[in-house]
């Protein structure tokens, strides 16, 4: 057998700016994007159908009503709901200075969302399928479509990354995530982050949902997060009329997930027909009734978060709740566990 | 992915890039020592994945447009998503052909596409856009699938 050098052997730091210089610059865009954004939030469950959208709609809404600054990501591709949610369904965005400027939904909250970018409401998110062959009757060749599977995740992980790196954001004192359902694409957008200052996790007390969020707190931890909550969503119902309180569910065991896993519950939230309804029209229910059960639990949510800053959150002792902003990093990307003089981020 | 010229044991430099307009993709790697030339061709899947990934085989040869993965690589997007930006495009015209070629790209992708092109005539002194010189500036733009 003949004996060459190998890619190990030829591969040199200068030498790789072809591909992996390119990617090394696409990270250092993005952090160098988000480093003016004082706390990053993402929402999350991993489980679908428990209402992290509606969550993170009124959260963001809750803290602008705060008088903070807030830009708001929607990174469920297939199913976006975010933008119509903040008011700023159907606008349109700018391009200046080599950025997308995103539209403002309501309280002056910033929206990127492929809500914005779809040809219509109904219309699902499709990539264009660069190897599809016609079949030729002439030659017989039955032609060939590639399945999108093949290039999907590749394309919506380039996507999210434009949607963070690509808009002008601007300084923000909170950028409120929307994950999208799926441990797996849960992951794949922590990866993506800089930094994880906050991050939410919404179940509702039912078995299934709990069993979804445990392994997603796990995999948040592992990703390098510590300041992780439980969002308890649709608890009980309380009678519009008397006040009473329902539980909606026999056994609620989100007492006993956040203490399994050893995080808070920093919510619980009961059902509203109201929340869904109003939000869902781009008028987040927490700026209308805001003295609604509801209400005061984004509320609180929202003040808590307001005491984070940087990765740090006010009164605790051990400072970085996250894996950014450690004395060091250059340029605020740095290894999983936050590894102190990580000079490149990769 | 590098090429190592085994004669020379030298690795091989990136020396230029040609989109056909069908998908595909050659790069042309060249060995500094005897001068042997390669060509890698990608098929449109392969072409379409590295597009995907925001990376541009020999490097960018034009500024990222924002947005770009996703306005180029959707298949069916919102015409009207964009704002009318203002198009540089003193001093360039466009032959009948050219715009009857503009006008196969998807209309949410035009303006950006349109953007692309005004920009590389000016800067190459080129006062009218042609199909001969679309085809130019997509082969040094590197503009797969556009």
């Amino acid at each position: 057998m003949r004996k060459f050098r190998t890619y190990g052997d030829v591969a040199a730091p200068e030498a790789e700016k072809d591909v992996v210089g390119q990617v090394v610059a696409q990270i250092e865009k993005l952090a160098a994007r988000l480093a003016p954004v004082k706390r990053i939030i993402v929402v999350g469950s991993g489980k679908g159908g428990v209402g992290k959208s509606v969550i993170a709609a009124n959260l963001a809404a809750a803290l602008a009503d705060r008088g903070l600054r807030v830009g708001a990501v929607d990174a469920d591709l297939n199913g976006p709901t975010l933008a119509r949610m903040l008011g700023a369904a159907r606008e349109r965005i700018r391009v200046d200075n080599g950025a997308a400027v995103p539209p403002e939904g309501v309280a002056g909250i910033r929206v990127m969302s492929m809500d914005l970018l779809l040809e219509s409401d109904t219309a699902p998110l499709r990539w264009r399928n660069a190897g599809e062959r016609a079949p030729d009757p002439a030659t017989g060749d039955p032609g060939f479509t590639p399945p999108e599977f093949l290039f999907q995740s590749t394309f919506e992980a380039g996507v999210l990354r434009e949607f963070l790196s690509d808009v002008a954001w601007g300084e923000l004192d909170a950028l409120v995530i929307d994950a999208p359902p799926g441990t797996d694409k849960l992951v794949r957008l922590l990866q993506l982050l800089p930094r994880l200052d906050v991050v939410l996790l919404v179940t509702t007390p039912g078995e299934a949902s709990r069993f979804v969020v445990a392994k997603s707190i796990r995999l948040v931890q592992d990703a390098g997060a510590n300041c992780i909550g439980i969002v308890a969503n649709m608890t009980s119902h309380v009678c519009a009329a008397c006040g009473h309180e329902t539980p909606l569910f026999q056994d609620d065991r989100t007492a006993a997930l956040a203490s399994d896993a050893g995080v808070e519950v920093w919510a619980e939230l009961p059902f509203d027909v109201r929340l869904a309804t109003s939000t869902d029209n781009g008028r987040p229910f927490v700026l209308q009734d805001t003295e609604s059960a509801v209400a005061l639990g984004f509320r609180r949510m929202a003040e808590r978060i307001e005491g984070t800053e940087n990765g740090r959150v006010e009164g605790t002792e051990n400072g970085f709740i996250s894996r950014g902003g450690a004395e060091g990093a250059e340029n605020g990307f740095i290894s999983r566990g936050g590894a102190e003089g990580a000079e490149n981020g990769t | 992915m590098k090429f190592l010229c085994i004669p020379c044991d030298r690795v091989m430099e990136f020396a230029e890039r040609q989109l056909p307009g069908d998908g595909t993709m050659a790069a042309v790697f060249a060995c500094g020592g005897c001068g042997r030339e390669v060509a890698m061709l990608t098929n449109p899947m392969e072409t379409q994945l590295v597009s995907g990934l925001g990376i541009k085989v020999g490097g960018r040869t034009v500024p990222e447009q924002p947005l770009e993965t996703a306005v180029s690589g959707m298949k069916a997007g919102r015409a009207d998503a964009f704002a009318d930006a203002p198009v540089a495009a003193v001093g360039v015209t466009w032959s009948e052909d050219a715009k009857e070629r503009l006008s196969n790209v998807p209309s949410f992708v035009r303006g950006m596409v349109k953007r692309i092109y005004t920009d590389w005539a000016r800067e190459n002194g080129v006062a009218q856009m042609t199909p001969e010189t679309m085809d130019r500036a997509r082969t040094e733009l590197g503009l797969e699938g556009m």
